[in-house]
């Protein structure tokens, strides 16, 4: 029987990493990340796994150290917020570009300046096309449960790329919450060891991270874009197979109330869970109000957001992160996705949450109210930064 | 030394492993150091290479001339790659999923993928202590690039992003030294050699490659297009910034010095000046100024010689 504990939510991450027989480690402390890694650190050190654990001295060659481990074939891991992030960004693209699965946890933290440790999604959104399979999570238990099912995608050979788990700095990651652990034998049958296609090794020797001339750069990166559109099926395919085995479901695009409502709450994240707090009261107060959560940002599952969405008169888009001199990127997102359609709801954007700021269930009812109003008096494509002291 | 240097290079394995036709100008000594680590440490290796003129000119996708194992991933992070290699091999072999056998990790890029964009991680490697053999092939700028000077381009070099001028002389600064960084990390190797003495190169690299841990060899490689020289005198102009002391060939082993050619008597300076269009602006005074410092160092050099340390 799966056994239910309450442990901090940077430590269930280690715990998987170490379940899922990671080969090596690469580490370097930032806030709010550090956690994760001091708890691998120990879990090395007191020789409950066999892994390369070791200490680099910059997140760019904690990433590059992946990357060479990945090639060899071995199963890398890494985690990383903010400036760190912003420090390997150059090595996300080239990891991507050459098709090389790993897993990398990004305890989200905003992006200075100003400095600030606090949780946002700017981070992320900073290498947001660098190719990789992106999950954002909504608590702990989801945050250890996708730990293997990044691993055996990623590994898949019609998938392999690297993945990336959003999980939000703070407000997650330094939580005590209760998790479900799977049993061992369980997760050694869901995530067998890694059978690269190609590794680097002198038996049969191969050449990678070849340049392209223009003739044929194109092409390559068509194949890439291609490839992770198309790893699609096998994400859910992924998560079946997850779900099968410990009941927990998980989907691109997942709703609260939604299938009736006229006003839908659009988020990501761990805002998720307050959300649908503000949307039961809104729901008992009589109101026709529901919630879409964006699980999978990349590939962006634009089907599944229509389908949830497009019934709806309007949305309220909730961004973490700005897009300076635009509007947030989900919303951005979002609006793409349905442009194609007549009838079409509203976005109406709100950037709220930025560095930590809490955002409660009154918050998101207000955004629903200000949001209700405004597209009502015609401001039917709004945008600002909530809750700003003026 | 000279003339058994000259005949004994047939002695080395005919094998190539860095396959003929790749893409280097004439007259290339980066391309002959690189062959001949190559056959140094023969098929059981896997390299990690720095972006610069040897991954340009090896790797033009679909063609390669790497009959080895052969990755290239960034400018800045080639010793952290190769971590992530030589780990990874390490843990692989314990756990049993390939088999076991000695397997060298290489390490490879020029003056500015070492000495300045990629020391941090340089650094880190060495000082982790992964078991990997990092080669410099100093052509003494990013030449790759066009000819742009670097921390390891040496006085007085004219360089497109330091060019004489009536105000400023080329290179103003002096040459960052790159072995004696690497050990003072206290790495159980480290050692400079020179295309031109390719028997002493090859013996070097073997050495780097036995010895358990991380070891350092950094190669001067004459360039024809960055240095403004013909050619066909590659391997003359390698024989003579050894022989001037303008780069001392030595080991240091476990931190003991050890110079693996001396001269009594140095050659003069102008020698190795005169041949190369980069140095064409130097008067007599700024060569005079270069060749004291050269003796000087290359004093202290023979001084930590003979001491050992």
């Amino acid at each position: 029987m799966a056994k239910r504990v309450g442990m901090e939510v940077s430590i269930a991450a280690a715990e998987a990493v170490r379940q899922a027989n990671v080969d090596v480690i690469s580490a370097y402390p930032i806030t709010p990340q550090t956690h994760i890694v001091e708890h691998l650190s120990e879990i090395v050190a007191n020789g409950e796994m066999d892994a390369e654990f070791f200490c680099v001295e910059s997140e760019h060659s904690a990433l590059s150290v992946c990357v060479g481990a990945a090639a060899t074939g071995a199963r890398a891991f890494t985690c990383t917020s903010s400036q760190g992030l912003a420090l390997m960004s150059e090595i996300t693209y080239i990891a991507s570009g050459l098709r090389l699965p790993m897993l990398m946890i990004i305890s989200n933290r905003t992006l200075s300046a100003p400095l600030s440790i606090w949780n946002d999604h700017s981070d992320t959104m900073s290498i947001r096309d660098c190719g990789w399979i992106q999950f954002f999570v909504e608590n702990g238990q989801e945050v250890y449960d996708h730990v293997f099912v990044s691993y055996r995608l990623g590994e898949d050979r019609n998938v392999l790329f690297p993945v990336i788990i959003n999980m939000d700095g703070f407000i997650l990651s330094h939580v005590i919450e209760p998790i479900e652990l799977i049993e061992q034998e369980k997760i050694d049958q869901f995530l067998p060891p890694y059978q690269p296609l190609h590794r680097l090794h002198p038996d049969r020797p191969v050449t990678m991270g070849a340049f392209a001339l223009p003739g044929i750069f194109a092409e390559a990166k068509k194949a890439q874009e291609e490839a992770l559109r198309s790893s699609m099926p096998k994400i859910t395919e992924t998560w079946k197979a997850f779900g099968d085995m410990t009941g927990r479901y998980y989907h691109p695009v997942e709703t609260h109330k939604a299938e009736d409502a006229d006003t839908l709450l659009v988020t990501m994240g761990s805002c998720s869970e307050t959300a649908s707090v503000a949307v039961d009261k809104m729901r008992q107060e009589g109101r026709s109000v529901g919630l879409v959560k964006i699980r999978l940002w990349r590939p962006f599952p634009f089907d599944e957001l229509k389908k949830a969405a497009l019934h709806a008169k309007q949305l309220v888009v909730i961004d973490r992160a700005i897009s300076v001199g635009a509007c947030g990127p989900v919303a951005s997102e979002v609006k793409a996705a349905l442009y194609g359609y007549d009838q079409r709801p509203s976005v109406y954007n709100f950037v709220a949450g930025i560095s930590g700021r809490d955002v409660t269930p009154s918050d998101f009812i207000k955004m629903v109210d200000k949001a209700e109003i405004e597209i009502e008096e015609g401001n039917k494509e709004g945008y600002e930064i909530y809750g700003v002291r003026e | 030394m000279e003339n058994l240097n000259v005949f004994a290079v047939r002695t080395l394995t005919q094998k190539e492993y860095f396959a003929p036709g790749h893409r280097s100008c004439q007259g290339c000594a980066e391309a002959l150091a690189v062959r001949l680590v190559a056959k140094a440490l023969g098929r059981n290796v896997v390299i990690a290479a720095a972006t610069g003129c040897m991954e340009i000119v090896s790797s033009p996708f679909p063609y390669t001339s790497w009959r080895v194992p052969w990755f290239h991933v960034a400018f800045e992070n080639t010793a952290a790659v190769a971590s992530g290699i030589e780990s990874a091999l390490k843990v692989l072999m314990r756990k049993g999923r390939i088999p076991q056998k000695k397997i060298v990790t290489l390490a490879m890029a020029g003056d500015g993928g070492t000495a300045d964009i990629g020391l941090q991680a340089l650094s880190g490697a060495l000082e982790r202590g992964h078991d990997f053999v990092y080669v410099c092939t100093d052509n003494e700028a990013y030449m790759n690039t066009g000819i742009q000077r670097s921390s390891s381009t040496p006085f007085g070099a004219s360089t497109t992003t330091s060019p004489a001028g009536k105000m400023k002389q080329g290179q103003i600064t002096w040459k960052k030294n790159m072995p004696a960084i690497a050990a003072a990390h206290n790495i159980p190797y480290v050692a400079t050699a020179c295309p031109s003495y390719p028997i002493d190169l090859v013996q070097k690299v073997k050495k780097a490659a036995d010895i358990e841990g991380p070891a350092y060899v950094h190669i001067l490689s004459v360039c024809p297009t960055g240095w403004r020289s013909v050619p066909d005198i590659s391997i003359k102009l390698g024989r003579l910034a050894v022989e001037t002391g303008v780069f001392p060939l030595y080991e240091v082993e476990h931190g003991k010095y050890h110079l693996s050619i001396d001269f009594p008597k140095l050659k003069p300076m102008k020698e190795y000046i005169r041949l190369q269009g980069r140095f064409r602006h130097m008067t007599d005074e700024m060569i005079e100024e270069a060749q004291n410092r050269v003796h000087r160092e290359y004093e202290q050099l023979k001084e930590k010689a003979k001491r050992g340390f």
